[in-house]
């Protein structure tokens, strides 16, 4: 395993580092992104290398536009985002098929099959298809990086933007990745007027519509010879057609059988398919989600089977894709056993707890969306209602305001993060104000995109380089829409919190809350010295369990049989009583308003 | 080595499993395995059960273990053990921090933690090396590193010079607390050694 060339480095990166690094060695000048898991830390990882503009754009579609103006000055450029992203984005990418590039443009789609952090699991390869661009798709870290620069010498030759698609397996997965050297891109900088090429006017548009369907004409004969689509020979009984992670499970379940991969996504190479097909025995189509190549194999007029032994959702594994195709369920491993799930939660500590333990108090709808705290919905909080998309809460919510009418007063608010609002959430307010609504809108400024990993955002007076920016100020903002009331509140004060939430949703005109605390996890406040820890003083609870309201996971219950209550000196007839893991209490002080009996208190400095 | 070999490290989400299959990883790289590491981000990280899939050999495709495939299984925490059975089979080896966090169900009086994960264990004839992993962290003055002191223990059933992880330890450690999770590392791999040594006396007892 040890590097040949000089000049070649051996590295473990994941895909989504292998895609910075692609983009470097590619000559990529702008790059820009919304967080989102799992294709986050393709802009952290590319922000660290020199000679590239990075940024955190407000959400996906700006960060298309601002790749896309990129590539119209003749830079090669990038846009990344998860498949959820490529939703908001999709106006810009539809259109861009029709501009077509000067500089290379890649976007890079990184979905999510099991929704392991996401709300669906779309497949995004029918996007390729539906906006008629051309999709790479690599199977692991290294083909990540070759294929993204394979993608900026396509878009280049056929004036098309790119997809790159990765999944969560292959966008998180460490492989061992060889480095390579910068390359060039074949354009030019500068500004050039093309009107027909850039203004889509209808008459320019239909126009460029004839160059759409001529290009893909062209690529699909480019397809038949693109390296990244190769066939495996081996014992021809069975062939599989697969692209993607699903080729790496193929080869692991059926070393020994014949493969074609595809690694374009579309469009496909009729030829190659058919040749393939007609040299083996059973024709397999290998998958995750939906019947992308099968319906086209199909269509095509050839015999194969796919989605009728491969589940259509979910992930796959070799496991899953052996069992699938020869049947057989060997079980030589334990079954399991039942045991208390592990769910996640919001930290100890964080300030979204206080604000979300107000909203379960009033027992109001709380209309909400996607953020480390759409965990509020869990158990023992229950306190979200519902969670559609970024943004959605404060249009769901203004939406049940107008279908109920006056009866909705005090009854419904919207809760959304503050990168979130920046990402979708102001149109929803401007809505609010200028259809005379009365929705309580609820924004909750931790500082930072949490659940990514803490990115900046455009309040947080931070680029993604780490340099200072000038902060978008979220109450004054609210306030030039026209929200004549807006607050800002520290959540960790319950009692505050509570007043201000209930007087503000029996307003019958807007109002914005803003909850104002650092995320825990941020480097700042994890260094803070002033934290005062608390404690639960054993003789003083009366086990009522109303501090195991908050969910907090510091606050852990202990359980008493009648004997061992009465040898503490409780009443026999007490459960248990509550007690602080001094391991996890972060101090945020939530916890101690909430017991009458004064039995949580800050704890003494032992020095 | 022709065969692929599968590390499955488990636990609850802040431990530091990422860090440790990192350094894991990195060892296998270089002393010139192919290695693939597989684990999720986001959501599941906030306090959730999390599992991170490491493969190495001489080619690696999947970069998922298959069910029954594990060949050592690496517990951050000791239920979580349990939660990874499906992975395990008769001939896994599984390392279990004895360090208890109680999941939300548990904290909450709703559910109870299970006092026998070790007898389960045992009881499914499994090689069990449990340690307490908390306790030697703190012991050497940083409980932060209870990650190093299970790549240490898992470590001992690797056919990898211990110079090899101690290199990337350095390199992928902020150099302030490298000595500190050095030791852990050392801690966690003699800990398992006088485990396997006391197994063996057994056996031939």
């Amino acid at each position: 395993m040890k590097s040949g060339a000089a000049t070649k480095e051996k590295i473990l990166f994941s895909g989504n580092e292998a895609i910075a690094r692609g983009a470097y060695e590619a000559g990529v000048k702008v790059a820009s992104a919304y967080p989102g898991t799992p294709s986050t830390e393709i802009l952290e990882s590319l922000s660290t290398y020199k000679g590239v503009y990075t940024e955190w754009a407000p959400n996906e579609k700006v960060a298309v536009e601002v790749a896309l103006g990129a590539c119209f000055a003749g830079a090669r450029a990038l846009a990344a985002m998860k498949h959820v992203g490529l939703n908001v984005a999709a106006d810009p990418l539809f259109t861009a098929a029709y501009t077509g590039v000067k500089g290379g443009l890649v976007i890079v789609t990184a979905d999510d099959p099991e929704m392991h952090s996401s709300q669906n699991e779309q497949d995004n390869r029918n996007y390729a298809y539906a906006a008629k661009v051309p999709m790479l798709e690599p199977a692991d870290a290294s083909e990540a990086k070759e294929f993204l620069k394979a993608a900026y010498r396509i878009s280049e030759e056929f004036d098309t933007p790119v997809l790159l698609r990765t999944t969560t397996r292959v966008a998180h997965v460490k492989g061992v990745v060889a480095t390579g050297e910068r390359e060039s891109s074949s354009a030019t900088l500068g500004i050039e007027k093309m009107p027909e090429k850039f203004v889509m006017l209808p008459g320019h548009a239909r126009k460029r519509r004839i160059e759409l369907e001529k290009r893909m004409t062209r690529l699909k004969e480019f397809a038949e010879t693109f390296p990244g689509n190769i066939i495996e020979g081996g014992d021809s009984r069975k062939g599989f057609i697969t692209s993607g992670v699903s080729f790496l499970y193929v080869k692991e379940a059926f070393p020994e059988s014949s493969v074609l991969k595809l690694g374009m996504a579309y469009p496909f190479p009729d030829r190659m398919i058919r040749e393939f097909a007609s040299k083996v025995g059973e024709l397999f189509v290998v998958e995750e989600l939906d019947p992308f190549i099968e319906t086209h194999v199909k269509a095509m007029g050839i015999a194969c089977r796919g989605k009728e032994l491969i589940p259509p959702m979910g992930e796959l594994n070799s496991h899953i894709v052996r069992r699938a195709i020869t049947g057989e369920s060997k079980k030589d491993f334990f079954e399991p056993v039942p045991i208390p799930p592990r769910p996640p939660n919001l930290c100890p500590g964080c300030p979204h707890r206080g604000i979300f333990y107000v909203l379960s108090k009033l027992k109001v709808f709380v209309a909400g969306d996607i953020g480390c705290y759409t965990l509020a919905a869990l158990r023992p909080l229950s306190a979200m209602d519902s969670c559609v998309c970024m943004g959605a809460g404060i249009g769901n919510a203004f939406g049940m305001e107008k279908a109920l009418g006056r009866d909705s007063l005090g009854k419904i608010v919207a809760v959304i993060g503050d990168s979130t609002f920046f990402h979708s959430g102001i149109t929803g307010l401007i809505d609010i104000v200028y259809n005379q609504g009365f929705t309580t809108v609820i924004i909750l400024d931790n500082r930072t995109t949490g659940m990514t990993g803490h990115q900046p955002h455009p309040s947080s007076g931070v680029t993604i380089r780490g340099d200072a920016a000038t902060p978008v100020d979220i109450g004054t903002l609210c306030r030039a829409i026209g929200v004549k009331r807006v607050f800002t509140v520290n959540p960790n004060d319950i009692g505050a919190t509570q007043k201000l939430v209930k007087r503000e949703i029996r307003r019958p005109e807007p109002s914005v809350i803003i909850t104002k605390a650092p995320c825990v996890l941020l480097p700042e406040m994890k260094r803070r010295k002033d934290r005062k820890l608390y404690v639960v003083v054993p003789e003083q609870c009366m086990g009522c369990k109303t501090c195991l309201k908050l969910g907090c996971p510091a606050i852990e219950w202990v359980p008493l049989t009648r004997a061992e209550a009465k040898e503490l000196g409780y009443k026999e007839t007490q459960k248990g009583y509550s007690r602080i893991n001094a391991v996890l209490c972060d101090g945020c002080g939530q916890c101690e308003p909430l017991c009458t009996f004064k039995a949580i208190v800050v704890a003494e400095d032992d020095g | 080595m022709d065969k692929t070999a599968n590390i499955l490290l488990c636990g609850v989400g802040g431990q530091g499993i990422l860090l440790a299959s990192e350094v894991i990883s990195s060892a296998c790289m270089k002393a010139g395995y192919d290695v693939k590491q597989s684990e999720v981000h986001g959501m599941a990280q906030r306090g959730g059960s999390v599992s991170s899939h490491i493969r190495f050999g001489k080619k690696v495709y999947s970069p998922l273990i298959e069910p029954g495939s594990a060949d050592i299984v690496a517990s951050f925490e000791m239920l979580e053990a349990l939660r990874y059975l499906s992975y395990m089979s008769k001939n896994t080896r599984v390392i279990v921090n004895t360090q208890k966090i109680l999941p939300a169900p548990v904290a909450a009086g709703t559910d109870t933690y299970p006092q026998d994960v070790l007898e389960q264990l045992g009881q499914r004839k499994l090689a069990v090396f449990p340690l307490d992993g908390f306790e030697i962290a703190k012991s050497l003055g940083e409980t932060r590193a209870v990650n190093m002191v299970l790549v240490g223990a898992l470590s001992a059933f690797l056919a990898l010079d211990e110079k090899i992880f101690l290199q990337v330890i350095s390199e992928r450690i902020p150099e302030k607390i490298q000595k500190v999770n050095r030791e852990a590392f050392i801690k966690g791999r003699r800990t398992v050694n006088l485990l396997q040594k006391k197994a063996k006396q057994v056996q031939s007892h």
